[in-house]
């Protein structure tokens, strides 16, 4: 599907702000909300007063628009949701600010995306009971995996990554490569959590946590909050920064959401063989245009995986396009420049996307990709996923 | 000890699929409209949306899809079990179903073994299927 271009670059963002990232904030997390919105309406050059339209998603860990909005003191809001859902959102939830402004209806919308992601409720650990109340329950589609011991999404990846190497000869050494890649890059990124360099020993020496994705395949759980205003094209220009348009937005993969069973057709064509076409094709551009890539990278693997179904290397080629420098700096197509959430830390990816557009602003310091003029900020969770183009 | 281990709390969609494992049966839900097999047994077929779903004993067999061994004790209950596999099966009917092997080497296992279903009654109200190596190659062209 092609589709109309009605949203194309009718709107831009033209605020970032984050939070330190740390393993204990110390704070809550709708402080640390509050704090990176304040940052972003900031950077644009706005004032709360200013924002008619919030938006955030979460698994039920974040702060709530509602309690944001009030802080805030909005008095009118014209579109705001709390999206239910994890990182095959952080794109999308902006791509439906995107939507509100394309409409008319905001003029100006912040998205933010807070977690205790550490010192809180982290992720993939069943928070279930057990003890003197007997074994834990557990309800919902999860009463299929869970008592095998099956629980998140780093021994779903596993899963596929495995999967991977039998059919492709991928190895765990590809997988380290995108590791030492990225964390070479949070190097140069003061606001990373992970800045000491490791090398493929360090990778391989590393603890098994869902054979065959090691403990730095994987990424930080991280206590931050990140937090954007996207703005109506006409209102973006006259903002202290330049404004990063988005070009186009998709969310898919095979078929909605769901836990991966026999709604998961084919584990093969992941979400961006699904939306890649039509994402470049209503940003006018196609993959061979974008200069730099935020991909969603809770695991090592999953650069691999995108690097394929989006067409920037072949099926199956992506482990040796990756051995080969091809996500460098340098390289054809330089992938988590910020350390990513392997790294810089997790944010549920909305992290990775200020990243990109700090590169299109041309401000990402020692980090900055000479000439970065077009970028793809993806977020990925089961078999689906959601995209941005974004350009300067 | 007792069970430590996560159980399913079964509703009216599943529940008849927990209580035929109980009596060591290996039910799908079916569509009577249009054949179609689904899990986990939502109460409308996945194909043609009717609600008209009908339980049938399955073969108990399939194939394993691809598997991760678990090193961390991310599950209540089972540390002790470190490190244990978890497979996705691909029954002969079509579905996938998470599970685990059982007898067979964590080095022996791959995608394409064939697997036939084990009953274990972990507690009076449960029983959770497993799957072991099958004992002839599975029939995938087996009507
Ligand atoms: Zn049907």
């Amino acid at each position: 599907m092609n589709g109309e271009d009605l949203a194309r670059d009718k709107a831009a963002v033209t605020g970032v702000g984050c939070t330190g990232f740390s393993r204990d904030s110390g704070v809550s997390v709708d402080a640390l909300a509050l704090q990176a919105s304040l940052l972003a309406i900031r950077d644009a050059g706005l004032e709360p007063s200013d924002i008619d339209g919030v938006l955030t998603y979460g698994v039920g860990d974040a702060a709530a628009v509602r309690d944001i909005s009030q802080a805030l003191g909005l008095e009118s809001v014209n579109w705001y949701c709390d999206v239910f859902g994890g990182g095959s959102y952080s794109c999308a939830t902006v791509a439906q600010a995107a939507m509100a402004i394309a409409t008319g209806l905001c003029r100006h919308v912040l998205v933010y995306r807070a977690l205790n992601g550490r010192s809180g409720r982290r992720l993939g650990r069943t928070a279930l009971g057990g003890g003197d109340a007997g074994p834990p329950r557990v309800p919902g589609p999860g009463q299929f995996s869970v008592p095998f011991g099956m629980s998140g999404p780093v021994q779903q990846y596993g899963l596929l990554a495995r999967r991977h190497m039998i059919e492709f000869g991928t190895t765990t050494e590809h997988f380290g490569q995108v590791a030492v890649t990225l964390r070479g890059n949070a190097v140069l990124n003061p606001r990373a959590i992970m800045r000491d360099p490791i090398t493929l020993e360090d990778h391989q020496a590393s603890r098994w946590i869902a054979e065959p994705l090691r403990l730095l395949d994987c990424c930080q759980e991280t206590d931050a909050g990140c937090a954007i205003v996207l703005s109506r094209a006409d209102a973006a220009r006259d903002r202290p920064h330049p404004p990063v348009y988005l070009s186009s937005f998709a969310l898919g993969g095979s078929g909605p959401a769901s836990q991966p069973l026999d709604k998961y057709p084919d584990f093969t064509r992941l979400f961006p063989a699904h939306i890649g076409p039509g994402l470049f094709g209503r940003a006018g551009l196609s993959v061979s245009d974008i200069d730099v890539a935020a991909l969603y990278d809770a695991f090592t693997f999953l650069v691999i995986a995108q690097l394929e179904d989006f067409g920037f290397c072949g099926k199956g080629e992506g482990g040796p396009f990756v051995a080969g420098g091809g996500i460098a700096r340098e390289g054809a197509i330089p992938v988590g420049t910020n350390g990513g959430l392997l790294s810089e830390g997790y944010v549920h990816g909305l992290n990775n996307l200020l990243e990109a557009v700090e590169q299109l602003r041309g401000n990402a310091g020692e980090r900055q990709i000479e000439g970065a003029e077009t970028a793809l900020a993806t977020g990925w969770g089961a078999n689906v996923g959601s995209a941005l183009v974004l350009r300067r | 000890m007792a069970y430590d281990k996560p159980l399913p709390v079964p509703t009216r969609e599943d529940r008849p699929f927990w209580e035929a494992a109980r009596e060591h049966r290996f039910v799908l839900p079916r569509c009577r409209e249009c054949g179609h097999v689904w899990f986990p047994p939502y109460e409308s077929c996945q194909r043609c949306l009717s609600f008209e779903r009908e339980w049938f004993e399955a073969s108990e067999r399939g194939v394993v899809w691809g598997y991760t061994l678990m090193q961390q004790p991310y599950v209540p209950g089972y540390r002790d079990e470190l490190p244990y596999n978890v497979v996705l099966v691909e029954l002969e009917e079509g579905p996938m179903v998470y599970s685990n092997l059982v007898g067979v080497p964590d080095d022996e296992i791959r995608p394409g073994l064939a697997v036939e279903a084990v009953f274990e009654d972990v507690t009076e109200e449960f029983t959770l299927i497993r799957f072991r190596r099958a004992e002839e190659p599975s029939g995938r062209d087996r009507t």
